[in-house]
């Protein structure tokens, strides 16, 4: 294909936009809306999922050794403990630096004075931080069933209120997304049924001339692609710009609420959703026009 | 190459012997009725100017988009420049096209391009370069007489006008053929003449052209062959010939 063709190709693509000024607009809004409601979504549950995600990575579990157990035997249980799928991280706390941390909180700084040995003699253990706190149950069952093992500290309720709502959370996303997939296609048909009608007559005139399939389809196909660039464009600076000023609103009006909530960054929220977004309305674009001329090649 | 020389010769062998549009015991017939064309035989030689002429229903349509490769027919062979359209694959029909200057009733022009736009499209689609379709297109555009309004929509033009450019178009890369379809049938007495001089005049310049029309006047003035259809078959074909009447 000679350049002046692929040139002649975009700059139709792009005039295409502007000469169906109306049939562009409804494209580009249907297109925009479905993927707002998309990115808006996602800022949203991604939202929640990091916050459960940053409770969650607190939730530990805490393991305490029968009185004469040898240290080789514990540092061998520990070194299972960091084999199970369930444990993210392990660490130790000797009795020694258990009393080092609490003994002056408790007892001020001369707290050594009154004690001659260590009170907490035997209550070293491992703190144990959990990858799925789902899987809580099976780890301290497991623990519980070592017979070095005097005592696991652990919270039931916590977990499993965790746990019931990143399964929400995960169910609310499914349905929501499902929903807005069913919306966006019904729509976007109705749009490209549009765009039929609107370019019936003029593949048919360009098929009786001679034009190929390629040279019929492909200002029509850039044009959709342009569309639903433009189409994924408009909301995700709209989104960015709310997200912005709604992260740095909570920031200001509930600082007390910082140490609890922990939002995504603009950067990590559009470092997916920008290219998600584009790449989805420029499919959606895409198809819609090969699906909009297909009917009409067979002149 | 040999190979492509020898099939060069062959249809060239073939617009000998049997004309350059060629309809062999020709039959279509549509999913829900009777017959639109029912044996149809038809030669029609290089560089003739044919009516073909008829009422409503008696298959004149049906036999232009036979000619247009738009429909295949039901039976008998149809073979236009040589090529027989049934063994014509989808890929081939722009090329086989490319060939053949298409005039309709309705002008159907490209609504939102000008009028140069409008008939260098025809010179886009076969990828003719910049610098020519810059001599080409103006050049036509005066043999129709529409050289000052190149930059014009189609909705600025009149009837006759729109018709001249379509007219421009389907003649903007010399084809060995030009189909008309009721190419005077929106436009008054005065642009129908108009039309059918540049029509005789394209004629003259070796393109064979094909008119299908119902305007008896012109028929029988221009005193060309005439085929007259009646019900799917042809009922009558004359050379210098006139408008039969149904009754």
């Amino acid at each position: 294909m000679k350049i002046s063709t692929i040139l002649y190709t975009i700059k139709q693509g792009v005039a295409n936009i502007f000469r169906n000024k109306w049939y562009s607009l409804a494209s580009i809004a249907t297109i925009a809306s479905c993927l707002f409601l998309f990115g808006l979504f996602y800022g949203i549950l991604a939202n929640f999922e990091h916050i459960l995600k940053t409770a969650e990575e607190g939730v530990s579990v805490t393991v305490f050794f029968q009185e004469g157990t040898s240290d080789e035997r514990i540092a061998a249980i520990g070194q299972d403990i960091s084999k199970r799928v369930e444990v993210s991280e392990v660490h130790y706390h000797s009795d020694d630096e258990i009393w080092a941390t609490f003994g002056p909180e408790y007892f001020g700084d001369n707290y050594a004075e009154g004690f001659p040995e260590n009170p907490l003699e035997g209550e070293d253990n491992y703190e144990i931080f959990l990858s799925d706190v789902s899987l809580q149950d099976a780890l301290v069952t497991w623990l519980q069933s070592i017979p070095e093992v005097r005592k696991v500290n652990y919270s039931e309720m916590t977990a499993s209120t965790l746990s019931g709502v990143n399964l929400l959370i995960a169910y609310v996303s499914l349905g929501i997304i499902v929903i807005l997939l069913a919306v966006s296609i019904f729509l976007i048909s109705n749009t490209v049924a549009i765009g039929i009608s609107v370019r019936k007559e003029e593949i048919n005139i360009m098929k009786y001339i001679g034009a190929t399939d390629f040279f019929v389809r492909a200002p029509f196909v850039l044009e959709g692609m342009f569309i639903g660039l433009l189409g994924a464009a408009i909301p995700l600076w709209i989104i960015k710009t709310l997200y912005q000023y709604a992260l740095s609103y909570i920031v200001e009006r509930f600082a007390i609420l910082s140490g609890f909530l922990n939002f995504l960054t603009v950067e990590e929220i559009f470092g997916f959703l920008t290219p998600v977004c584009l790449l989805v309305g420029a499919g959606i674009g895409f198809l819609g026009s090969i699906a909009t001329v297909r009917k009409h090649l067979h002149v | 190459m040999a190979n492509k020389e020898y099939k060069l010769r062959k249809r060239e062998q073939m617009i000998e012997e049997n004309g350059i549009i060629f309809l062999d015991n020709v039959t279509k017939t549509y999913s829900t009725g009777a017959p639109a064309l029912n044996g149809i035989t038809l030669h029609i030689g290089r560089g003739e100017f044919v009516f073909i002429v008829g009422d409503s229903g008696s298959g004149k349509s049906t036999l232009i988009k036979l000619l247009l490769r738009e429909l295949t027919a039901t039976g008998g062979s149809v073979c236009v420049m040589g090529s027989d359209l049934a063994k014509l694959k989808h890929r081939q029909i722009p090329k086989f096209r490319r060939n053949l200057g298409v005039v309709f009733q309705d002008f159907r022009l490209l609504k939102d391009r000008n009028v140069y736009e409008n008939v260098a499209f025809a010179q886009r689609i076969v990828e003719t370069p910049v610098s020519e379709m810059k001599r080409n297109v103006p050049s036509i555009l005066a043999t129709v007489g529409l050289a000052g309004k190149y930059k014009a929509k189609p909705k600025q033009l009149s009837g006759g006008e729109q018709q001249r450019v379509a007219l421009a178009r389907a003649l903007v890369n010399k084809p060995s053929i030009l189909l008309a379809d009721e190419p005077t049938g929106n436009l008054d007495p005065k642009n129908s003449w108009e039309i059918m001089k540049l029509l005789e005049e394209i004629n003259e310049t070796g393109t064979t052209v094909v008119v299908v029309t119902h305007n008896r006047e012109i028929v029988n003035a221009m005193q060309k062959r005439v085929v007259t259809m009646k019900k799917g078959v042809i009922v009558s074909d004359e050379e210098k010939g006139g408008y039969i009447d149904e009754d």
